[in-house]
């Protein structure tokens, strides 16, 4: 599936939401706790929740990126479930902020 | 992706959160995004394939900037305060375009073909409202904005920033929603500045609220500070200097400030020095980028600045002067006039490579096929790799082959007492190339003499300057730029002058 920047995520199984701010070079799925997300306002499929909270769980305000095909996710709203693409777990993009300059 | 996603994101996640203007009556992310959503269906609408606008800062500058990133047209600040035959003929190389503009300009502004104006005030209240989500534009390479650059001696050039050079510079340094609730940024550069466009996009990223100044004078922006509780602010050094005066005249601090970021121009250390220990709770931050360079591209954090402040080490104390160390996303080299990389200490061009640089011009493009963009500024590297800035290189005074730049021999004549101001420039000489001379601000008075020998002591001979003249005041621009080439000039067609009436004698 295609996933253009600006594409809004929703997990299925916990309450995290991400947007996609660079987008995959291959397609395919993006999965939050191991289930594919509702991409774009679509309908997410029937899961049921998780009752803990998984390594590299989407953190908000973090950047999640898949080394392999570029994808970079923001996650917006905190989630239990952690980000994978294609069964590729995520991995957290450490950003150094920068003390504040504008 | 789009700037306008930054504002889709913040808004998501914390709509009620006020944004722009006071408490509690400002606009919350929400309804800056409604707003821009209205703006753009507008926009759309109209003939213009670009955006301008000319006016003072205030919030409808800041749904402009995203209702035409949502609207896929390149948004074009002007500088309302340029002459008006200037000022028209930056909006016909603008056209066809929508105005957007203050009620006051619109009959400055009237008449331009292929050009539609619009008030300030209507834009506003066309914008009230819900707005609908639109099917949205994105593609990094779409133009976001573009800057023309002050132009001192020639057209100005429209220097390009593309919606990937802003976003990314925005995602690789802010934290997404990262600011206190009770934080407050005060803006008080005009809005044609590159960094009155990063103010907009990196508050709204950060969820930092933004009161905006409409025009800076002194004592507004400190009645602003204590009136809006305002957290953090940037400003250009020759506003702190005005700053600390209104502050030492009233014998009051700012305790509710706690970072003030500057950049713009080179800060005199007494300047800084002084600040610093006026409010020493402070984090100052000093930050150096360009137009062409999406803002901030180097930074000197709080710590380096008490660190420095605090050394005994000269090398230690002079990095007070300089702007620290390049964003952990950009590379930065010095490299000398064959393009090759110089060693630490030596003087060369700053080149600079990452995703926020655009290095582009209309019609032109400075950036190299490989990504690194010259900056056209001189600069070097100390030891631990702080850099310092020393101007534009064109300022480099080349006498008798030897390269000698303003900045050095300034910042020692500034240690006089006597000097409330300086600028050291090269003009034409028939023996050396170029010859030292400085204009200098001292309303009390200081012999000429006084002043060569401390450069002398200071520094070499061949930076002595061999003329010395007394200004009132040197020319700056309203963001505090020297305005060189204009002072140049002025000197050089004096000198010519004198000359000439020798001769006539």
């Amino acid at each position: 599936m295609a996933l253009p920047a600006g594409t809004k995520l929703a997990s299925a199984v916990c309450t995290a939401q991400g947007i996609v701010i660079r987008p995959p070079e291959a397609d395919g799925e993006i999965t939050c706790g191991g289930v594919a997300m509702a991409v774009a306002g679509e309908a997410a499929v029937a899961a049921e929740a998780l009752a803990e909270p998984q390594d590299g769980q989407a953190l908000p305000g973090k950047r999640y990126v898949d080394q392999t095909t570029g994808l970079e996710v923001l996650c917006t709203k905190a989630g239990k479930g952690a980000f994978a693409y294609d069964g590729r777990p995520l991995t957290l993009k450490e950003a150094k902020p920068l003390p504040a300059s504008d | 992706m789009h700037t306008h996603l930054l504002l889709e994101m913040a808004a998501d996640a914390d709509p009620d959160r006020v944004l722009v203007g006071s408490r509690p009556h400002g606009m919350t992310l929400v309804g800056l995004l409604n707003a821009a959503r209205r703006g753009a269906a507008f926009l759309d609408a109209r003939a213009g394939a670009t955006v301008t606008y000319a006016g003072l800062n205030g919030p409808c500058f800041a749904v402009a900037v995203f209702a035409s990133s949502i609207a896929g047209r390149p948004f074009t600040p002007l500088n309302y305060r340029l002459p008006d035959a200037d000022l028209r003929r930056l909006l016909a190389r603008s056209a066809p375009a929508t105005a957007i503009c203050d009620a006051e300009m619109i009959s400055r502004l009237d008449g331009v073909e292929g050009v539609e104006l619009i008030s300030v005030e209507d834009f506003a209240r066309i914008c009230e409202g819900e707005g609908e989500a639109p099917a949205l534009p994105d593609a990094d390479q779409d133009v976001a904005v573009v800057l023309f650059t002050s132009g001192t001696t020639s057209e100005p050039k429209a220097a390009i920033l593309r919606h990937g050079n802003l976003t990314s510079y925005v995602l690789s340094t802010i934290e997404f929603l990262g600011a206190d609730p009770e934080d407050a940024t005060l803006v008080s550069v005009p809005p044609y500045h590159i960094a009155g466009i990063s103010a907009v996009l990196t508050s709204i990223y950060s969820g930092r609220r933004m009161v905006q100044l409409p025009a800076f004078t002194p004592e507004d922006w400190v009645d602003a500070v204590v009136a809006e509780r305002i957290t953090h602010a940037m400003v250009v050094p020759t506003m702190l200097g005005r700053i600390l005066d209104v502050l030492d005249a009233r014998g009051i601090t700012l305790p509710t400030l706690r970072a003030l970021s500057y950049g713009g121009g080179r800060m005199p250390v007494a300047v800084i020095e002084r600040a610093m220990d006026l409010m020493p709770a402070v984090d100052f931050v000093n930050a150096y980028g360009l137009t062409e360079t999406s803002s901030t591209i180097s930074v000197l954090d709080p710590e380096s600045h008490r660190a420095a402040r605090a050394s005994a080490d000269p090398a230690v104390r002079r990095r007070l002067s300089s702007v620290g160390l390049p964003l952990p996303v950009v590379e930065l080299e010095i490299r000398d006039e064959a393009g090759e990389q110089v060693a630490s200490g030596t003087v060369g061009e700053v080149w600079v490579r990452g995703d926020q640089i655009s290095g582009e011009y209309a019609g032109k493009k400075a950036i190299r096929d490989d990504g690194w963009f010259p900056t056209n500024d001189a600069g070097w590297l100390d030891a631990e790799g702080y850099l310092f800035v020393e101007g534009r290189l064109d300022d480099v005074i080349v006498r008798g082959g030897e390269n000698i730049s303003p900045s050095e021999v300034e910042d020692v004549l500034r240690l006089h007492t006597a000097v409330q101001d300086v600028a050291v420039l090269g003009v034409p000489d028939q023996e050396w190339g170029e010859r030292i001379v400085a204009a200098v601000v001292a309303p009390g008075g200081v012999a000429e003499e006084e002043l060569r020998s401390l450069v002398r002591a200071k520094l070499r001979s061949t930076r002595v300057p061999e003329q010395i003249f007394f200004y009132e005041s040197l020319p700056y621009n309203e963001t505090g730029k020297l305005l060189r080439r204009h002072l140049r000039s002025e000197i050089t067609a004096g000198l010519d002058q004198r000359v000439g009436d020798v001769l006539a004698i």
